[in-house]
């Protein structure tokens, strides 16, 4: 039966039904036991588990999420959660030379069924080292899987995806979607979610609006921005189609091409930097392919500077629904 | 305090003063914070804006070691950093306006209140635990180089001394004998986790033994016998004898962020950091004592409040930054 969730309970709900399925799957993180997480992940995970399967952690990244490695090296499964994607300097490399390269290096002995999750994005006022994206870094990596939901029945069913999967799979929550009462999130993040497990196939994007003249492509915030931009464009006869990428690695480039097929014209909507990440890779996909667009691609993403403290300052950078609807006008 | 009496009186009451000041300062923007906050709390509406983690309990760790500093010395704080910095001497005009978002703060508004930098008073912060400990080695590298006698303060909490940051920069300041004073602020949580939880010793400043230098372990209730320790451990850097661990025991009054619900605390852990209040001891202490009349602590209280009430007045009725400046200043020499 199906239920309005907000993405929090439906990530938490995700892992613990995973984690009594499969004995082998365990959390460790910093306040994701009694707290249950700082943007509420881990939400009721102690009580029902209790602190030898949701271990909170000291500040000890690199420790804990080397640990995840050899866990998973003896057949574990275990979800290890650093708090904001910022912090994941000191723990870098651990993930990258490490968990990203132990199975192609061991020519496949070890398998990494890792899940690395993470709050992400701004416009709140955190500041340059606590309102990041930083997807692209990540997803720069080969070996790591990047999944970003947008609303609650994506966060659950890729959550779980995400723990079957026998790759480490770098989970990033946009904390503006996450339903929590103090930071609200859009309705739209917070729908129908089915109380029994399912699965979201990691590396599939949806069309979650259909338009005729231009391809409007976002992740996790950025999908209900272009939303919102096409509706206010449908009001001006122009015909937005909005599409979901859901996974950064793998890149489902069949629906992107698809739909910039149709269109002819492509925006793309990203809260992370600019420059060498997403929107770079997406409008690369499109080239490669050989679709021949009627103008030039625009990217709507964070300039290359750090995130500005001051609200008037973010607000100015931040992506949004105006700069996407800007954006449409320039390529129609 | 058994020492109070062998410090010379206006030292106490500048000790008195700076504490009086920071809580008073935490307090009033605190209400700040809640402004445009209520009913519903909502993180980015307001005028203060995003995370705001106060120190009030905290602030003997601060004026106990920055009273023996000059401006060229640096504090390298952490993301609970205004007491330390008002300690140090940054200026409450410009750094309130920091934390307000406008563009007569500290820098501009880019920064805010987990990055107040103040060049002249060498004082910075940031909001990645464990990062202080490798800068203030650094700032420690410069003076042996450039033959100075400045000293570095790395402030970190009791989780930060879990970080390998910490272990690496203490063997670092070690064997290398810089002079670094590596201050542990243990307030017994990394935000929900209980130190007995996440440190497999009960006391960080035994930690010091591993690197070969001196580890004190002091009660930060007591602002005299931190003010003692910290002495000690500023001299001995000056004087070129190395770093050195300070471990200040100290309560948190507050969420470990404003709108924290602290469901993770026990009841007693709140009334014990009442207690353990270092502003109220130290203010019994000085009356008690009859260092110090209530009409003097009064007349420091009234200027306290003034000051803060003008540096308020500063930030919120400075224009915010225009909007453009959001692009400028990524590289130094040029846009």
């Amino acid at each position: 039966m199906a239920r309005k969730l907000p993405m929090y309970k439906a990530i938490s709900e995700a892992i613990a039904q995973e984690m009594e399925r499969d004995e082998n799957v365990f959390v460790m993180g910093e306040d994701i036991g009694a707290y249950g997480g700082i943007f509420g992940a881990t939400s009721g995970l102690l009580e029902k588990f209790g602190p030898e399967r949701v271990r909170d952690t000291p500040i000890s990244e690199s420790a804990f999420i080397g640990a995840a490695l050899g866990a998973a090296s003896k057949g574990m499964r275990p979800i290890v959660e650093l708090m904001f994607v910022d912090f994941f300097g000191v723990a870098m490399d651990q993930i990258y030379n490490h968990i990203a390269k132990a199975y192609y290096m061991s020519g496949g002995q070890l398998k990494m069924p890792i899940v690395i999750t993470t709050a992400i994005g701004g416009g709140y006022s955190d500041a340059a080292q606590h309102s990041q994206c930083l997807y692209g870094l990540f997803a720069h990596v080969p070996g790591l899987k990047i999944v970003i939901p947008s609303n609650s029945y994506d966060a659950k069913g890729l959550m779980i995806s995400a723990i079957r999967d026998d790759n480490p799979v770098m989970y990033f929550f946009h904390k503006g979607l996450m339903g929590l009462g103090w930071m609200p999130s859009p309705p739209e993040a917070t729908v129908e979610v089915p109380e029994e497990p399912y699965t979201v196939p990691i590396g599939e994007a949806k069309v979650v609006r259909e338009g005729s003249d231009v391809t409007i492509v976002g992740v996790a915030k950025t999908v209900h921005e272009g939303i919102w931009a096409a509706e206010e464009l449908e009001k001006e006869g122009i015909s937005a189609e909005v599409i979901d990428l859901r996974s950064l690695v793998p890149l489902d480039k069949k629906t992107l091409l698809d739909s910039v097929k149709k269109t002819g014209r492509l925006v793309i909507a990203d809260e992370d930097y600019r420059s060498y990440g997403m929107s770079g890779e997406i409008i690369a996909t499109v080239v490669e392919n050989g679709i021949s667009l009627e103008a030039p691609p625009v990217r709507v993403a964070y300039p290359d500077v750090p995130v500005p403290y001051s609200r008037v300052l973010e607000k100015y950078v931040l992506p949004d629904k105006e700069k996407i609807i800007n954006a449409v006008k320039r390529v129609i | 305090m058994e020492k109070v009496e062998e410090i010379p009186k206006e030292t106490l009451l500048e000790i008195y003063k700076v504490m009086h000041k920071i809580r008073t300062y935490e307090e009033t923007l605190a209400k700040w914070y809640y402004e445009g906050k209520t009913p519903r709390f909502d993180i980015s509406a307001g005028p203060i804006p995003g995370e705001l983690h106060l120190s009030s309990g905290q602030e003997s760790a601060a004026v106990g070691v920055c009273l023996h500093l000059k401006p060229e010395d640096a504090v390298v704080g952490t993301h609970r950093a205004h007491h330390f910095a008002i300690a140090k001497g940054v200026d409450l005009k410009k750094m309130t306006a920091e934390i307000f978002g406008k563009a007569t703060g500290l820098s501009g508004g880019k920064g805010g209140h987990m990055h107040l930098f103040d060049a002249y008073q060498n004082f910075s912060c940031s909001g990645i635990v464990g990062a202080s400990f490798p800068q203030a080695v650094g700032v420690g590298i410069a003076a042996k180089l450039k033959g100075e006698d400045y000293v570095a303060v790395a402030v970190g909490g009791d989780g930060a001394a879990n970080q390998g940051t910490f272990h690496e920069a203490l063997n670092l300041a070690a064997i290398w004998k810089l002079p670094v004073i590596f201050v542990i602020e243990d307030n017994s949580w990394a935000i929900s986790v209980p130190k007995d939880k996440s440190t497999a010793v009960s006391k960080n400043s035994e930690r010091a033994a591993a690197y070969g230098i001196p580890g004190v372990s002091v009660d930060g209730t007591d602002v005299i016998a931190v003010y003692e320790v910290a002495k000690e451990a500023v001299e001995r850097a000056r004087r070129g004898e190395g770093p050195s661990l300070i471990e200040i025991k100290v309560y948190r009054l507050r969420g470990h962020f404003e709108g924290d619900p602290q469901h993770y605390r026990p009841k007693e852990d709140f009334e014990l950091a009442k207690q353990k209040d270092p502003l109220l001891n130290f203010e019994k202490l000085l009356l008690e004592k009859g260092i110090a009349t209530e009409e003097e602590l009064n007349k420091i209280k009234e200027e306290n409040v003034k000051e803060v009430q003008e540096a308020i007045d500063f930030a919120v009725n400075s224009p915010y930054p225009e909007p453009e400046e959001a692009l400028k200043g990524v590289f130094a020499g040029g846009e």
